[in-house]
């Protein structure tokens, strides 16, 4: 064999992922089909996890209620983390513009950051009893709007996942800015000669060479989203109040796996919940590959 | 029959590991803030005992205690001597083998048999965990508002939110509480504030027998206390977290503080003059009712490398010596022993007095209630918060309690 070297290069990479990724996945998907009695044994019980979760009532509306919420924070950050980091990287690849580098890091910092100290900072900041938001809104006349927005059930989510948007717009920025300082100086030289101004510059050259990143951007939003749990566990605690308005499908698989105070911990309903969790990330890329990055057009540059 | 003999293949290597090197009793809690305590107080107290025997204290924080214990304890790297919460999260792991019992070991016969339940099989046959403190719940009193605004301590329902009002007109916030956490909406608040109501066990124990439902007029009557009660947590409350509640309090700027006796060390160590009283009752002279609750116990770790050790350092805390600095070192928690111990700090002295005038019960719905699915634990936070945040109707709260309870309660599906 005179590819010898190929299977060496890519034994590393392959062992590793297949013991610590592809191997426990696998288990979690069979582990899904099996119950535990009293005493702690487990047996095969093929899709009855799947339809306690789906048609009992006490599951179903726990696992809706916490897809409907996930749903909400995903668009979220598609509707405001993503643009904002088009916005951000757009600017900071102006020609020109003064102290680039400097901006870049600071919006880049919160994303180094321990989600757990991000979340507290924030609680403090928002805090009705010691935070500087409301003397802030005082200050400039809005005070009486303030409200405890982690508190309400109508707020709660949409605050958190602002708070989520502020730590993570750095990621999509720098994607999005690699992309745009890799569009050709001399096409964009050209399109001025040409006579075109910025504004249609960004909307007819830049954008369509950069919409593979965008794509690429939505999908690891995507992902990450419908994988977070973190922030939620750390400032609302996996009970996700108030009256679950902030539970999420992590912080559902949280309370299922590990149990939550009286709550036992089931590894079986919770290997479950996981399933159903990899499916929906795994139909939701699934379907952006076969519509959308099938049909994106890369210009060879 | 193979994994069995594996296991008591494995198991016998272990323990032959642990005699061949007397290693060290490791000891696993929930208890982080009494970590100073255990090091520099109870353990040296037993190695004075018992020379040559090393012990570590090795706790996680309460939050995360029991998953990761449970972790530990499937994986076989759990501690020697297990920190067990009281009814049926310990109960779940004696099932699955993972504590040994304790009948007849030495130091069990210095409990009595009240104690014992909260770690008993269901048939009281089996004792798997030596119970080690209670804890007391009531209220939290700052003396100087109360002595500024001329206010007599409460003993009925109506002076306690006639002095609630008289606080709220003085400017400060009358209740120092919050629902961010959710978690004291139930244990320090309904089942604090309800057992009066209910009748402290004569209700808990009408609900696990089915005869009666939470639907009815004793415990509808609970919730109806903590929408009351919500209007007086001050502003923002929804979002306000323990800590937040512990802070305010502390700074003085609350009245009072709906407390568990743990709260006790915390409140000395910020040097804040208080005092504390029980929940009031609905009418002068009615029968008081506290919330006394089995909180910590030990148990054994069944695959313990370092087991006879383990048992030496269980039977002294089963001791007068323990009793004695567990109840006056760790302020709050009271030990559970037949001994005679003399409290000394005044406000625990205080909790520990209510015992002789009203009926000890425990937490509404620690025992068996909290076995099914709904979790009604997590439910009981979830909609207690709600009613204090004036979300939700005492009567509506009341229903989706029982429609859980009677989900999976065969007693109470009658």
């Amino acid at each position: 064999m005179k590819r010898w070297h190929i299977v060496l290069f890519l034994a590393p990479a392959v062992l590793i992922y297949s013991v610590f990724s592809a191997l426990p996945l696998l288990d979690t998907l069979r582990l899904g089909f099996y119950a535990t009695n009293d005493a702690g044994a487990s047996h095969f019980s093929g899709l009855s996890n799947y339809l306690t979760i789906l048609t009992d009532p006490a599951w179903s509306s726990a696992f809706w209620n916490a897809m409907c919420n996930n749903f909400k924070f995903f668009l979220i950050h598609l509707l405001i983390q993503n643009p904002i980091g088009l916005i951000l990287a757009t600017f900071l690849s102006l020609k020109g513009l003064k102290f680039a580098r400097q901006y870049r890091t600071f919006i880049f910092l919160p994303t180094l950051l321990s989600v757990v100290i991000i979340g507290f900072i924030w609680q403090l900041i928002l805090s009705p009893l010691w935070g500087v938001s409301e003397s802030m809104m005082n200050f400039v006349g809005l005070g009486a709007y303030f409200q405890p927005w982690l508190g309400e059930e109508g707020s709660a989510l949409i605050t958190l996942a602002l708070i989520s948007v502020w730590q993570f717009v750095g990621i999509p920025m720098m994607l999005i800015y690699a992309a745009l300082l890799a569009v050709p100086e001399d096409i964009v030289e050209a399109a001025y000669v040409e006579g075109a101004s910025s504004w249609r510059i960004f909307w007819e050259i830049k954008l369509p060479l950069i919409l593979p990143t965008l794509g690429l951007v939505t999908i690891l939003t995507y992902v990450g989203n419908f994988n977070a749990f973190d922030l939620i566990y750390s400032v609302k605690g996996a009970i996700a109040g108030p009256n679950y308005s902030t539970d999420i499908l992590g912080t559902l698989f949280y309370r299922t796996f590990f149990g939550y105070q009286s709550q036992i911990g089931s590894p079986t309903m919770g290997a479950a919940v996981a399933t159903l969790m990899f499916l929906v990330i795994l139909c939701g890329v699934g379907a952006y590959f076969y519509f959308v990055q099938r049909k994106l057009t890369r210009y060879e540059l | 029959m193979r994994t069995l003999s594996t296991r008591h293949l494995v198991l016998a290597t272990l323990l032959a590991a642990g005699t061949a090197q007397a290693g060290t009793v490791n000891i696993e809690s929930w208890r982080v803030d009494d970590k100073a305590l255990w090091e520099e107080v109870l353990i040296p107290a037993f190695q004075k005992k018992n020379p040559g025997i090393q012990v570590k204290f090795t706790p996680t924080a309460p939050t995360e205690y029991d998953s990761s214990l449970t972790a530990r304890l499937t994986g076989g790297t759990a501690g020697d001597l297990i920190t067990c919460r009281p009814f049926d999260k310990s109960l779940d792991l004696f099932k699955k083998g993972q504590l040994e019992k304790l009948d007849g070991k030495a130091g069990m016969e210095n409990f009595p048999a009240s104690a014992k339940v909260a770690w008993q099989s269901d048939d009281g046959k089996a004792t798997y965990c030596m119970p080690m403190a209670s804890v007391i719940h009531g209220y939290f009193y700052n003396k100087k508002i109360f002595k500024d605004l001329n206010l007599p301590v409460p003993k009925t329902q109506a002076e306690f939110f006639a002095a609630m009002e008289k606080i709220k007109a003085a400017g400060k916030t009358p209740i120092a509480l919050g629902t961010a956490d959710q978690w004291e909406s139930n244990q320090t608040v309904l089942t604090n504030v309800g057992a009066n109501s209910w009748k402290g066990e004569e209700g808990r124990k009408a609900l696990i027998a089915g005869k009666a439902k939470f639907t009815d007029p004793q415990f509808v009557a609970a919730w109806e206390q903590l929408s009351k009660m919500g209007p007086l947590m001050g502003k923002g409350a929804s979002a306000q977290t323990y800590a937040d509640s512990q802070n305010l309090f502390a700074m003085g700027k609350a009245g009072v503080y709906p407390a568990g006796s743990w709260d006790i060390a915390y409140f000395n160590k910020e040097g804040l003059d208080f005092g504390a009283f029980p929940p009031p009752v609905a009418k002068a002279g009615d029968q008081c009712y506290i919330s006394d609750h089995t909180d910590i116990g030990m148990g054994v770790n069944p695959k313990a490398k370092n087991k006879a050790d383990a048992y030496k350092f269980l039977a002294w805390l089963g001791s007068q010596e323990f009793a004695d600095l567990y109840t006056n070192k760790v302020t709050g928690f009271f030990s559970l022993s037949n001994h005679l111990i003399s409290v000394q700090d005044p406000v625990a002295k205080q909790m520990l007095d209510w015992r002789k005038s009203c009926k000890s019960t425990i937490r509404l719905n620690a025992q068996i209630m909290n076995r099914g699915t709904p979790a009604m634990e997590n439910e009981l936070w979830n909609v207690s918060s709600q009613v204090l945040n004036g979300k939700m109707a005492p009567k509506e709260a009341a229903a989706q309690i029982q429609t859980g309870f009677a989900k999976w309660y065969a007693p109470q599906q009658k």
